[in-house]
């Protein structure tokens, strides 16, 4: 608990900073037509949840939370590697990476 | 010695898997000799195998290997003076016939092809006949059925071959439904299909009804292999097949396969009297319908056709009668003489060039001596006239119904009068063939056969002839060989004394009155008019195959077409089509989802998210 003048922040702090971050990343996936800027926001999704694990294993004194924000880091990582790569190959024929365009597998 | 038994059936599948697979290289006579090697082997062994048996040998059980132990069926062969006989027969005919076909098959493009065939069914009738158990039998009997329908369709060229051999397959599928329906209660009364527990506790565990209901299953199964009312009808057509296979399968063993078969579950038929007088009663009516048959007949081999239904009818009527002796005896002797005929035929067919009409044939004593010498003996033998083997064995047939007395008695009378009309139809058979002018087509010039089919000819003659001095009343020599078979079952024997030599009297008499009576028509110039009335009914079986073909055929096939053409299309079809259109609605609807947005999915996980989250929340009672 960090005590800044008189007010006092707590967990909940925290959570609604994570809430709202990820409320915003999960906008940007759903608005945004442009393949980058989704990856993007999915980050701003990754790193919201980070901010809540680490935040709850604070509070609970645990280290899971530390523990599970590292492997989200990395399989964000690798994510981030296998979707660029995909964005690439896609930019290269398309010369565009606007999803909307990607849709052949329409049923 | 016994250790060696199994070779009886290893030698003849070995040249059949060899003729198979090399026949085309070893060619033509080798292939022929090889086969029939492959047969006398086996016959000396099954001979050197047999004496003990004449002094008093017990009967023995040579395991091979492990089957399917838990019904009681492995791979064992039961050695005793029965399936000795049988094998002697079967080997010893069989050999013969063999060395025949080596002559008579001459020339034929498939030639290797048909003695793998023919020693395939000496493997297949060996291992019916050797089974120790039920199981086994079954597989023998199935064999040899398909043997019969290779060999039957052997020139399948001809459309009529093939469709003969169709036919006998068939027919005798509906028997061996009766046989397989026995195997399953009998499995399911003793819990084996071993003879030797099943013969050893049948009285303990049958009731008479239950042994009632699996004889006469059984007998429906005897009723096809063995050409009896009403499955006869393949017999007649199998004559297609050559005549080596006629004199084989369809006259000296495979028959008899029914008759071997009664007499083996003697024990199971003795408990069912009912049984029995079905089975005698069926046995006496075969041979008097087949024998009137036999009198219309044109072709030289469908009248031995008819007369070997004949006579299986009297064998099946003498195990009918619990002579099981008088029935195996009979068999025996009718394997030789009536192989002899058949073989005889072939050589006239031989000699004719392929012509089978008797009305086209006459006066060849002169151009065939040794086969006319042969067939006449086989003629007077099967007529039963004294001393030659068909007057005995008939004979105890017949004088067993007569001891056997009352609702018998009419069986007897059938009997005698059979006997009548079969020395009646084979005299007509010897007179139109041998006797006579010559009416055959110019342009055909008759010659006596190779040797190698004039050397079983006489063979068979001397046994035809002898044979029945075996088991005279006077010296039981069968009866006592096959004591320890039928010892323990109540057999009944024909009466002793005066009796036997009275009766005898009366079916001798029959004979010559039968000869005569053909003599009278035939023998003396011109030929009678054979046409119309009873001549055309006969020549067409008297339309039973008619009958068959519209009573049971006809509907088989109308049900059959609605089935394929209806049932199966609108139905069958229908329930798997509909259900293939209902997958394929459901699909379309579904099809809406798929927008190919991700941007759309994604929308999806995060209400799908929401959703969940809610719902846990709701759970959770937070509102």
């Amino acid at each position: 608990m960090i005590v800044m003048a008189d007010v006092t922040v707590t967990v909940g702090w925290y959570m609604i900073l994570a809430a709202v971050l990820f409320s915003m990343g999960a906008a940007g996936v759903l608005l945004r037509r442009n393949a980058l800027v989704m990856f993007m926001s999915v980050e701003l999704m990754l790193n919201s949840v980070n901010l809540t694990f680490i935040a709850a294993g604070n509070e609970l004194g645990l280290v899971e939370g530390q523990v599970a924000a590292l492997f989200v880091m990395v399989v964000a990582a690798a994510e981030v590697t296998v979707g660029l790569a995909i964005l690439v190959a896609v930019f290269r024929r398309r010369s565009t990476a606007n999803v909307d365009l990607l849709s052949e597998l329409k049923g | 010695m016994i250790d060696y038994l199994w070779l009886l059936i290893a030698l003849p599948l070995l040249g059949a898997l060899t003729l198979i697979l090399f026949g085309k290289h070893i060619g033509e006579p080798a292939s022929g000799w090889l086969a029939s090697a492959l047969v006398v082997i086996p016959f000396l062994i099954a001979a050197a195998l047999t004496v003990p048996f004449l002094n008093g040998a017990e009967s023995e059980t040579v395991f091979l290997f492990s089957w399917i132990p838990v019904i009681g069926a492995n791979a064992s062969l039961l050695w005793d003076p029965l399936s000795a006989l049988m094998t002697l027969v079967v080997t010893g005919v069989g050999g013969l016939i063999h060395v025949y076909s080596v002559g008579y098959m001459h020339g034929d493009p498939r030639y290797p092809r048909f003695f793998a065939y023919m020693n395939f069914f000496i493997a297949s009738m060996l291992t019916l006949v050797l089974a120790d158990n039920f199981a086994l039998m079954f597989v023998g009997w199935e064999l040899v059925g398909l043997s019969s329908y290779l060999l039957i369709s052997f020139w399948f060229v001809k459309p009529s071959a093939a469709a003969a051999g169709k036919k006998a397959f068939i027919v005798n599928r509906i028997g061996d439904w009766g046989f397989l329906i026995a195997l399953m209660m009998i499995f399911a009364a003793f819990g084996t299909l071993d003879f030797a527990i099943v013969f050893a506790e049948a009285h303990g565990v049958l009731s008479v009804g239950l042994a009632t209901a699996i004889t006469l299953m059984l007998f429906i199964g005897a009723t096809g292999k063995s050409a009896q009312l009403p499955l006869y009808v393949w017999l007649p057509d199998a004559m297609e097949g050559p005549t080596p296979v006629s004199a084989l399968i369809h006259a000296a063993t495979m028959v008899t396969a029914g008759v071997y078969m009664i007499a083996r579950t003697a024990v199971l038929f003795e408990m069912a009297p009912i049984s029995l007088a079905i089975v005698a009663t069926v046995g006496a009516l075969t041979a008097i319908f087949a024998a009137t048959l036999a009198v219309g007949q044109r072709d030289i081999k469908r009248v031995l056709a008819y007369s070997t239904i004949s006579q299986l009818g009297y064998m099946v009527m003498a195990v009918g009668l619990t002579a099981f002796t008088a029935g195996i005896f009979h068999l025996m002797t009718h394997a030789f003489f009536k192989a002899l005929l058949f073989l005889g035929a072939g050589s006239v067919i031989h000699a004719m060039s392929d012509e089978q009409d008797m009305w086209k044939m006459g006066g060849l004593r002169k151009y065939v001596p040794i086969t006319f010498v042969t067939m006449a003996v086989g003629w007077l033998a099967i007529s039963g006239l004294f001393p030659l083997a068909g007057f005995w064995s008939k004979d105890e047939i017949l004088a067993s119904a007569f001891a056997k007395g009352g609702f018998f008695l009419i069986l007897w009378g059938i009997g005698v009068v059979t006997a009548l009309i079969t020395a009646f139809y084979m005299t007509r058979l010897i007179i139109l063939t041998f006797f006579g002018d010559k009416r055959w087509d110019e342009g055909v010039h008759p010659h006596e056969s190779p040797w190698t089919m004039t050397i079983p000819l006489i063979v068979l003659a001397l046994l035809s002839a002898i044979a029945g001095l075996w088991n005279t009343p006077v010296r039981l020599g069968l009866e006592h060989f096959l004591e320890p078979v039928f010892g323990d079952i109540h057999q009944v024997h024909p009466a002793g004394g005066l009796t036997v030599w009275a009766l005898a009297l009366i079916s001798l008499a029959m004979v010559v009155i039968g000869i005569l009576i053909a003599y009278g028509r035939y023998g003396r110039g011109d030929l009678p008019n054979e046409e119309g009335g009873y001549w055309t009914a006969a020549l067409e079986g008297y339309g039973i195959d008619n009958f068959y073909g519209k009573v049971i055929v006809l509907p088989g096939k109308t049900i059959s077409t609605w089935l394929a053409m209806v049932f199966d299309t609108k139905v069958v079809d229908g329930v798997v089509n509909g259900l293939a259109y209902g997958v394929r609605a459901f699909g379309s609807s579904m099809r809406v989802l798929q927008t190919g947005w991700v941007r759309s999915y994604g929308a999806a996980i995060v209400a799908g998210s929401l959703g969940v989250i809610l719902w846990l929340l709701l759970q959770g009672g937070a509102f």
